[in-house]
């Protein structure tokens, strides 16, 4: 009876979650110690087919980063679910969508016109774009279909756990790994982060008033927050209220607001629709058309509010064109 | 087919006005169309957004929120925080593409039995003229990526 066998995978991510399992340090040797590493293709050379001849439950685990947006991606997450005992959706890609999941906002035709032909830097007068099957003269090309949505990990295949965050912090993973070492996992289908709002973390906490007067909305972009004093109260957006925490406050101790990238409170539904209650409760105005001026000054609010939720959120996507279906 | 189409309008109703202006409405046998889906809540200010949100993904054509007068929140400030909700949810709907005009926030009184009437004939006929959302439709219908296996 060898060690656990432990599989890595990605899918639509940015490598971020691979750095993630190096920012181990030491220990990443406790878990390379303890497992047997079948599958992690930023680091070793194992093939599809290599996971092809695994017997079906063969790998322990495996740790799915990445949102799946082509065939082929969902081709193998669902080759290693077939494969594995435990699948855990790692990052927030896998988890609730991730940044590649705000291509949502458009679809396949809108992305490839911009990519390959509006950009500034493309050259393509024949307005080519990727097509899943080329024929050429040594005989017919194939690339992976590309979807219309992104979508999360659990909209594909069934999810055991997962482990929030870009990138999901060292001591979480650790602890998740330990778990599953020592059996010691909570329910199936929990996330592996603590259930409290990242607001009742936050170092800033102390600085929040006892009634938030937003008067203004204020932009990262052209401004630098109070790095003292709670980036709401600033009149920036924060996802800290919707936010579960359990990041180390990373960010707000960059002087960041939160973006969300650990998901929803176990209480909230949608992060976006979440935070936006919470954001708009905050404006001081009873006047509607001051609360429009007011509400204006977010040019983005799908990006600022969604910017790692939109696939799981309720609306998942823009609504699609008939002509597509 | 569009003069087919009775469109489906889920309405959050408060129960101190707007509510009790739909009752008034039935009591004195007012007509007005049978869309509306009349769901009571305690204030305005208790409609999440993502109540909104959810009514439209899981069908709805449109989505009425209806509280009391400025001013006259039984718990003072309900309405007004809906209102601010209200206001920055529709640039969000605009990013999904979703016409604004399907998600409307009016102030209903008890005794407005008759504002009632015209804001559900009102709401109804702008949504039948712009058509069924179809939201789960048009989101499942991909030509290639086949709807995905459920979780």
């Amino acid at each position: 009876m060898g060690k656990p066998k432990v599989a890595f995978y990605w899918c639509a991510s940015c490598g971020g979650c691979e750095e993630a399992v190096v920012d181990l340090a030491e220990g990443i040797l406790e878990v390379v110690g303890a497992v047997d590493i079948v599958l992690w293709p930023v680091a070793l050379d194992f093939k599809l087919k290599d996971v092809h001849a695994l017997p079906d439950g063969a790998i322990a685990a495996s740790f799915i980063n990445g949102s799946v947006r082509t065939s082929e991606q969902k081709e193998w997450v669902e080759l290693l679910r077939r494969k594995s005992g435990l699948v855990v959706a790692f990052g927030s890609c896998a988890h609730i969508g991730g940044v590649p999941g705000l291509a949502n906002l458009y679809d396949r035709a809108g992305i490839f016109e911009r990519a390959y032909d509006l950009v500034p830097t493309a050259d393509n007068p024949g307005r080519v774009h990727p097509q899943t099957s080329t024929k050429v003269a040594e005989g017919e090309l194939r690339l992976p279909e590309f979807f219309n949505t992104v979508r999360t990990l659990d909209q594909v295949i069934p999810v055991d756990y997962y482990l929030p965050g870009c990138a999901p912090p060292p001591d979480l993973i650790l602890n998740a790994v330990q778990a599953i070492l020592a059996g010691t996992l909570p329910p199936k289908g929990s996330v592996l982060a603590p259930a409290k709002a990242l607001c009742d973390t936050c170092p800033l906490k102390e600085s929040k008033p006892e009634k938030m007067a937003i008067k203004e909305f204020k932009r990262i972009a052209t401004s630098a927050p109070d790095p003292a004093v709670c980036y709401l109260a600033q009149g920036y957006v924060c996802l800290g209220p919707a936010t579960r925490s359990g990041c180390g406050e990373r960010c707000i101790k960059a002087n960041m607001p939160c973006r969300g990238c650990f998901g929803p409170t176990p209480e909230a539904t949608d992060l976006g629709a979440k935070a936006l209650g919470a954001l708009a409760s905050m404006v001081d105005t009873k006047d509607p058309d001051e609360a429009a001026r007011i509400m204006a000054m977010l040019p983005d609010p799908a990006g600022a509010l969604y910017m790692y939720a939109l696939p799981s959120s309720l609306l998942q996507r823009k609504k699609m064109e008939a002509a597509h279906g | 087919m569009s003069q087919d189409f009775e469109p489906v309008i889920v309405g959050f109703l408060c129960n101190w006005c707007s509510y009790t202006g739909a009752d008034l409405a039935g009591t004195s046998r007012s007509r007005y169309p049978p869309n509306l889906r009349i769901i009571r809540v305690m204030c305005s200010g208790r409609v999440e957004p993502a109540f909104v949100l959810k009514a439209l993904r899981e069908g709805a054509d449109g989505v009425l929120v209806a509280g009391c007068h400025p001013g006259d929140c039984h718990y003072q400030e309900g309405n007004y925080k809906t209102m601010r909700r209200m206001a920055l949810l529709g640039p969000l709907l605009d990013q999904f593409g979703i016409e604004r005009a399907r998600v409307r926030l009016e102030w209903i009184s008890a005794s407005e039995a008759g504002r009632f009437v015209e804001v559900v004939k009102e709401m109804t006929s702008r949504i039948k003229a712009l058509g069924p959302l179809r939201l789960g439709h048009a989101q499942d219908a991909e030509p290639i990526a086949e709807k995905l296996a459920p979780a």
